[in-house]
Parts: C-alpha cells; structure tokens; sequence
C-alpha cells in the first residue's frame, strides 16, 4: 500500500528581527554582587560601543516559539528513513546525549590541572584504544573536527614521514569516484591532484593504477567500501603498488559503517585513514555538525601525530606535548571533546559482538533495497552491495524526470531523499544508505514510494517533475540565491510572502 | 529479507571479500552495556573532573551561564538528528535558523556577511588568512604575538605547506597591546594579511584602526580574531577590519573539556565569493514565498573538487543554533548588560591584584605573581577549592612568573576575594 503524506498543522513565523519590539528581554541576570563599573572610564570611550542595531528583543515564550516552530519545518531521523548514501544517518540514542552533559564533563576547562581531568583523559583514552581496535591500527588522534579536517590532518601526516625521508613527493592519487573533499584536501597540503578511472565494475582499475603510481606519488586517497557502494576486491594488490614505490595508503573512512566487526584496514594495507565519529559511531549530524575526524595510523605515521598526545605516567594520565616530530596542532585544545563521549557511549552500548551485528544489519538494508528496486532502477554496476547501493535515472530520464526530480517527490511521500547525482562516475546516480537503524516495515515503506515513483515518472512526470508538493515550502529557487546573494536580514528589506 | 536477496545467511552478505582481509578473530571490545551501566561509567568520569569547583581559568574558553533554553532547543530531534540543509524544502528550520545566525554574526561583528559556522575559533584563522591570500594575490601572513597561541600553532600547521610564510610581531611590553613598530617591521609588499586578536590573548583591548592603517597602507587586509565573544556585547566592533575570525564558544556552548564549538567568519561584502565555508541564502519558492537555501556551492568542494576555496564540507550547525538562542534570548539589552557585568567582575578582581599590563581590559588579564610560581599559588588555591588562573610561562618565557586571570558573572565575589587573600599572603611571604 502506497502510503503518502498528509500534510501537517504548522504556523508561519516570521524572523527574529521581524518579531521584535523594544525593551522585550528573554534573560535575568543574577544581582551584580561587585561595585558597577562605568564601561567608557575603564575602557575608554572610543573602544565602548553603542547600542547593537537591529538586534532582536524578544521574550523568552517568544523565543521558544519561534524555534519549535521553525523546528516543525525540518526533516529528521527521529522522523523517519534518512537515506544519504555516504552519509550514515543512523539513529542518535539519548542516552549519548545525557552522558555529554553530565557537570564534570561538560564544565571541564581544557587548562584545568591534570589532576582534576582524569576522568576526562581516561575518556578518550578508552575511546582511542576501542578505535585502534576497531581500525586495526596502532594509534589515533582525536583532535580533527571533522571528517576533512580528519583527511587534512592525515595527509599532513603523509608529507611529514616522506618529509623526514628527504622527499615530500608531489602528487596524490585519487579515484573519480571519490568525495570532493580528497581532491581539496590534498591541495590543501600541497600536493598535485592526479585521478585514477574506475573499471566497469566500479572499482579502481589496477593497470591505471600500476601505471601512474610513481617515484613522486606521496599517497593514494582511497574510500573502502567506495562510493558505489563496493569493497575494492584488490585492495591488499592495491597496497602492495603503493608501498613498492614507498607511498602511503590513506583511507576514507566515510564508509567504515560496512566493516566495523569484520574487516580491519589495519589488516588490509591502509597506513592512515579517518573515521567519521558522526557517521559510523551515531554522534548526531545536528543540521551539519559537529562532527569528529578521528585519525588512525600505523606506527610509522605515530611520531607525527599532532600535539599534545595523551600518555600514561605512574597512575595517572598526562598530555605529553614533547613530541619533536609532530605536525604541530590542527585545533585547539584536544579536539570536539563532547562528541568523544557520545561515540564511546555508543561503542559501550554495542560491544564488539554488537558492532558487529549492526554492520550485518547495515548490509541486509542495503542489500534487501537494491533486491527490490533492480527491477525499477538502472543498477550500473553489477558488483555486490555492501552498505549502501547506487542507481541512475536512465530508465526515468527518458521521460524527462531525473534523479533531482524523484529525489524531490519521496518528500512526498514521507522520506528525506537519497544522495543525489553523487557520486559523480554515475551519471543521474541515487545513491542510497538505510544504516542498520531501519526495520523491514520503514524499508518496505520507502521501497513502495520508489517503485510508485518509477511508475509515476512514466505515467505522469510533470507530477514528479513538480514535487514536492506536500510541504509548506515549494521548490526552492536555488540559481536565483546564488545570482543575486541576500545572506543577512536588512530592515525594511522586501520579504516576499514572509513565509505566508 | 534474506530470501529476497538471494543469500542464505548474513554471513554471505560479505563472502564475496578475499578471505585474506576478513578479519579473524572477534573485536576485543566489552559486551555491550545498559543504559543504567553507561551513564553510571560516566558519571563516575565526570565526578573526577572536579565540577564544583570555581574557576578563574579563560584563555579562549570562558564560563558563562547557559539559560535551560538553549538546550531545550537544541534537544529537539528536528534539529538535533538533521543532516546539513541540502533539501531545502524539508531543511527551512535549519535554513532559517542559521540565516538568522549570519544576521547576528554581522550585527555583532561590524561585517556585511558571515558564514553559517567553522570548526571551532582557531581553525577560522587559517581559513581567513588563505582567503586573504586569495583575495591578494600576496603569501606573507603577518601574525600578533598576542593571538591565542594555540590559534597560531594552527595556523602554522594549516598553510605549512601552501607557501603562506608565517612572521610574528610582538606586544607592547608595558601595555601588553600592539607594538606598533615591530608591526611596521613585520608588514611589507609582500603581505597578504595581517592578523590580531581583540581583546587579545593577554586580556588587552587592541587598537584596531592603528592596525588597520598600518596594514592598508601596504596593501594588505587586517584580519582581527576573538575568543571572548560576550565582550562584543560592549566592545565597539572591529569595523575597520576586512576579516572577522572567532571563537563563540562564550554563547551558551559548554566549556567540553576544549569542544565542540563554533568559530564564525565575517567579511566585507566584496570578499564574499571568497569565503569558504557553508553559506544560507534568501531567495524564493515557485509560489514566491520566502524561502532559505544553501548558496554559492561553486566556491566549494563537492563542486570545485581540487580548486575548491576549502575543503570544508560543514558548518557547526547544532553549537551555532546555540549561541543563535543564546542570543535571541539576551538580546540587543541583555547582551550588553552581560558584557558590562563581565567588566565590573574582572575590574573588581584585578583591583586587588599586581597587574602586568596597562592596556585596557575587558574580562582578562595578567598579574604578575611577584617573584613566586604561579603554579605555587594556584596549588594553593586549589587547596582552598578554587582554579586559579593559566600560568603564562609555557607560552610565553619572559611572562614566566606571570598568570592569566578571568572572571566573568559566574565568578562570586567570596571566591575572587579569596584569590585576592592568597596573592596577599604570597606578598606577605615575600
């Protein structure tokens, strides 16, 4: 039964700035319990500004209104089936969200004294050490922010060991079929961008790669399982190339969701990769971040690592900021601490046994979505599916509706869309992740919006071509807000409709 | 589910990877643990991580109250279990919210736009000293002693290897703000951009049109950096710069042992294809309402692959939404009236205190610990229960015996009266 969505009650509400009136306050501060002093006369008059125009006054009921509503107009995966492929938008526990805000840890001061940090340490120590584990490698740093930062930070690594060789080399290898990120990153730490093609099977094609792995190559950038959704079957030959010219393997771990349990880049030949802590260990996406990037290398990359790095000395741990060979810091501080928390809840919650389980899961999702949509989708690469699977529009586009357009009606059906047009070697690519999270009665759901979908694109595309058609905003014009830039309320600007 | 895909067994889900990289034996992690047994582990942690203790410590993360509000809001699972806005017809709450946030940000900053969010205030650094490069077509960054030094280790590791060379200038030995000459010195026809931090790392209120001057006139953009956002509640904003970097972690966001947080960028409007970074936008929906969306993708990486501005590829959206209700909250009065209490907390602290520099100060400074250890008289502090301040000497050799101090509206007046005892009786000792 095809179920779609009924739209929802919600009111209109204006901007902050439009609902604003003067004197209205949200706040109460304590009684200054000190003498006042006069801002001008200590700070002088020219430092001491005036009121703050245009900013809001509104009160606190205001204020809550404004933001639960404005909340009533985003999708969730508290809502639902959120199936970015790459992505790994899996179900956030709230017990991860309590344990990040217990006093000590959420007070913490980064210079408090050690002795008043153990727990803190004990922490990330425990997290790395579960990460290592997990990755099959020997050290990890849990300073990157993110998962780019993840990737910057381990190329930085790269340059350093080759670096301390006597040659920094010049350039890194990436598949077209890799997220935009490696390619920026590897600029970003000075290195020449040269892509390896993929074979028909959507896996890197070896004799390319045989051919342009060199003397002057410093690193392949590679994501296992890739973005089509397949484990690089020659990964360890893959390896074996790189390391015969002395280059090092980085690894996406943007995918690591299919192999956390049963394969380890560790075991595989990988020098150096990030794990996306927001993806495949739950801490919440939160609109876009924060997320973690934490980075495991193999014991030649450890020198390197970025500073401070947490030691054990006597009974009690300690930061170790004497590390000659490091690349320095890469955040302040000792990384998105209250993330690390939330991912070690998570870790504890499943146990090994258990975060083995959740890949299987992850791999039936995915597997039992590309079972049921074959027969409705073009499926361009024949090789099986771990965690999530690719589709192109070539059977819809032949009626004009495309990739964006079936993405756009599974709105109106109650789904989040899938990853759209990436990743960029399947031209009209639908690009799907359930993760582990979903049941049979959701997939199923999703399933029977896709086919309907299909059958709507025959029968009637301008339906498709037009959705969403079911939420209180229509189809967003984007050219139009990159041509003409408005990137801040201005008073008495025009607001077209106000959202009415 | 098995039987529609074919297989027999989960196992056979992954039997097509070669036997040599399946892993063999089981992980080596605990079986997994309820929820009574999780919270109990970390309560346990947290009881070690001394949370009831008054802190004078600031140094680029301060303690400031959070109205329950905040998380009241950021709990929400609509905001919380999100993806980053790319569907911007079931994204408008995120998409709002943070066109909201820009809107402060330049309010507050003296800029015509801001991004919607960095990683955090350090990595905002190098991220605007590159795009000054760009905008310049210079590579020289002249950088303030007095920018937190851990923002500037991360500026040293970011653009190492972009051909960004990195001088220092120094601070003003008696007022611990800029010393204009050795700026005169660092800048030339090579520079990109020149960067300080206001109020700097020394707790100093810098002249921000001095700088500006000195680095316009060689061509070069000012890039002005903060790690204390509440002082613009009362600081005149740094209108004069061309880049505005910073750290908003004062705005409801928890200290967190050093993250997450939020960094912020803000720039003339001319400079803003130039930014890296997430960007919302106004534009329209096909019915002509008023809708949000993400904008100018093409200066990014999912875009531009290896010419991309950054290889950012997020925001810190849910810690921006904080200091976003933070904000609406406090308002245009309350944020002043913060600001000014801030002010009145230190000035009372510093009265008391042997103080290093002259320069004007908003809610840090420096006291010398007059010929003792610092780290002496934060043990005795702590033996009262009490924090002290940051020891400056690991940072800085020649303010070795000096220590970073910080109050904010958090601090009691019975307990800064006891850090004024404890110098008092180190002087009596003396």
């Amino acid at each position: 039964m095809i179920r779609k969505v009924r739209s929802h009650i919600t009111q209109n509400e204006p901007l902050l700035f439009e609902t604003s009136s003067p004197g209205k306050i949200g706040y109460q501060l304590p009684e200054l319990d000190v003498p006042a002093v006069d801002p001008a006369a200590v700070l002088g008059k020219e430092n001491t500004r005036g009121e703050i125009e245009d900013f809001p006054e509104i009160s606190e009921v205001e204020a809550i209104r404004h933001f639960t509503r404005l909340s009533t107009y985003n999708y969730a995966i508290d809502l639902g089936l959120y199936p970015l492929g790459s992505c790994t938008m899996k179900y956030n526990p709230r017990v991860n969200e309590a344990v990040a805000r217990i006093d000590g840890l959420a007070w913490a001061h980064p210079y408090q004294p050690e002795s008043l940090s153990q727990g803190a340490l004990e922490i990330m120590a425990t997290l790395e050490a579960a990460l290592a584990e997990i990755t099959g490698m020997d050290a990890v740093t849990l300073q990157p922010a993110a998962g780019a930062h993840g990737e910057f930070t381990g190329i930085q690594l790269v340059r350093a060991l080759h670096q301390a060789r006597g040659n920094a080399r010049k350039k890194v290898l990436i598949p077209d079929s890799a997220h935009g990120t490696n390619p920026a990153t590897a600029r970003m730490a000075g290195y020449e961008v040269e892509n390896i093609p993929s074979n028909e099977r959507g896996m890197i094609d070896i004799e390319a790669l045989d051919r342009l792995c060199t003397e002057d190559t410093a690193a392949l950038m590679i994501t296992n399982p890739n973005t089509v959704g397949v484990f690089e079957e020659n990964i360890t030959r893959i390896a074996e190339i790189l390391h015969a010219k002395g280059a090092m393997v980085y690894m996406d771990g943007a995918n690591m969701n299919a192999l956390v349990g049963i394969a380890r880049p560790g075991d595989f030949g990988v020098d150096v990769m990030h794990l996306n802590l927001h993806k495949t260990f739950s801490t919440p996406h939160g609109g876009g971040g924060p997320g973690s990037g934490a980075v495991a290398v193999k014991s030649h990359l450890e020198p390197f690592l970025p500073t401070p790095r947490l030691r054990r000395a006597e009974n009690a741990w300690t930061w170790d900021y004497d590390r000659p060979s490091s690349i320095g810091k890469v955040r302040a501080f000792y990384g998105n601490f209250g993330v690390l928390v939330r991912a070690l809840a998570y870790i504890m919650a499943h146990g090994g046994a258990g975060l083995r389980n959740a890949t299987m899961d992850a791999l039936l999702n995915a597997n039992y979505i590309r079972a049921k949509l074959e027969p409705h989708f073009e499926h361009p690469h024949r090789a099986p599916t771990m965690h999530e699977c690719v589709f192109s529009d070539e059977i819809q586009a032949r009626h004009g509706v495309r990739t964006g357009d079936i993405a756009k009606r599974l709105i109106d059906y109650g789904f989040h869309p899938y990853t759209v047009s990436f990743p960029l070697i399947v031209h009209g690519a639908m690009m799907i992740e359930p993760t582990e999270t979903e049941g049979k009665r959701e997939l199923d759901l999703f399933i029977d919006a896709m086919i309907s979908i299909a059958a709507e694109a025959v029968e009637n595309p301008e339906l498709v071509l037009k959705a969403p058609h079911s939420t209180r905003t229509s189809r967003v014009d984007e050219v139009m807000a990159a041509r003409k830039p408005i990137v801040r309320w201005k008073p008495g600007a025009e607001a077209p409709g106000a959202n009415d | 589910m098995l039987t529609a895909i074919g297989a027999r067994s989960l196992e056979d889900l992954y039997s097509h990877l070669p036997a040599e990289v399946l892993q063999r034996s089981p992980l080596a992690i605990a079986p997994g643990k309820s929820e009574y047994d999780i919270v109990d582990y970390f309560r346990a942690r947290g009881a070690e991580c001394g949370a009831d203790y008054p802190s004078f410590l600031g140094a680029g993360v301060y303690r400031h109250y959070r109205p329950v509000l905040v998380d009241t809001v950021v709990s929400r699972g609509e905001f919380l279990t999100s993806y980053t806005p790319y569907q911007a017809e079931i994204a408008q709450g995120t998409l709002t919210t943070i066109f909201e946030f820009q809107t402060m940000i330049c309010q507050l900053t003296g800029m015509e736009a801001a991004n919607a969010s960095m990683y955090d205030g350090s990595t905002a650094v190098p991220e605007a000293a590159m795009m000054a490069a760009r905008i310049t077509g210079r590579d020289h960054i002249a950088v303030s002693g007095a920018l937190h030094p851990e923002y500037r280790q991360v500026l040293e590791t970011s653009v190492r290897n972009q051909g960004l060379p990195v001088t220092g200038f120094g601070y003003d030995e008696a007022t611990g703000g800029l010393d204009v000459e050795s700026l005169e010195r660092a800048v030339d026809g090579r520079t990109a951009a020149v960067i300080i931090q206001s109020p700097n790392f020394l707790g100093v209120v810098e002249n921000i049109k001095q700088a500006a001057e000195i680095a316009h006139r060689a061509g070069a953009l000012l890039i002005v950096a903060f790690t204390e956002a509440v002082s613009l509640g009362l600081l005149e904003p740094p209108r004069e710069a061309d880049i505005v970097c910073g750290e908003l972690q004062s705005f409801a966001i928890s200290p967190s042992y050093g993250g997450p947080f939020a960094g912020i960028m803000a720039c003339k409007e001319k400079f803003l294809r130039q930014m890296p970074g997430r960007i919302v936008g106004q534009t329209k929906d096909v019915d002509g309402r008023r809708a949000f969306c993400l904008t100018l993708a093409t200066r990014e990486q999912h875009i531009r692959r290896e010419k991309a501005t950054s290889n950012i590829c997020t925001n810190q959206a849910l810690i921006a939404l904080m200091a976003t209700v933070f904000l609406s909250l406090y308002g245009k009065q309350g944020l002043r009236e913060l600001a000014a209490q801030n002010l009145s907390k230190a000035h009372y602290l510093a009265a008391g205190l042997p103080l290093r520099f002259s320069g004007p100060f908003f809610n840090e400074f420096v006291v010398s610990a007059n010929g003792r250890r610092p780290e002496d008289i934060n043990r005795e502090l702590l033996e009262r229960g009490i924090i002290g301040g940051l020891p400056l000497g690991r940072f800085y050799p020649e303010l070795e015996g000096s220590m970073l101090l910080c109050a904010t509206e958090m601090s009691r007046r019975q307990h800064m009266d006891a850090v004024t005892a404890v110098f008092a009786a180190q002087e009596a000792l003396a």
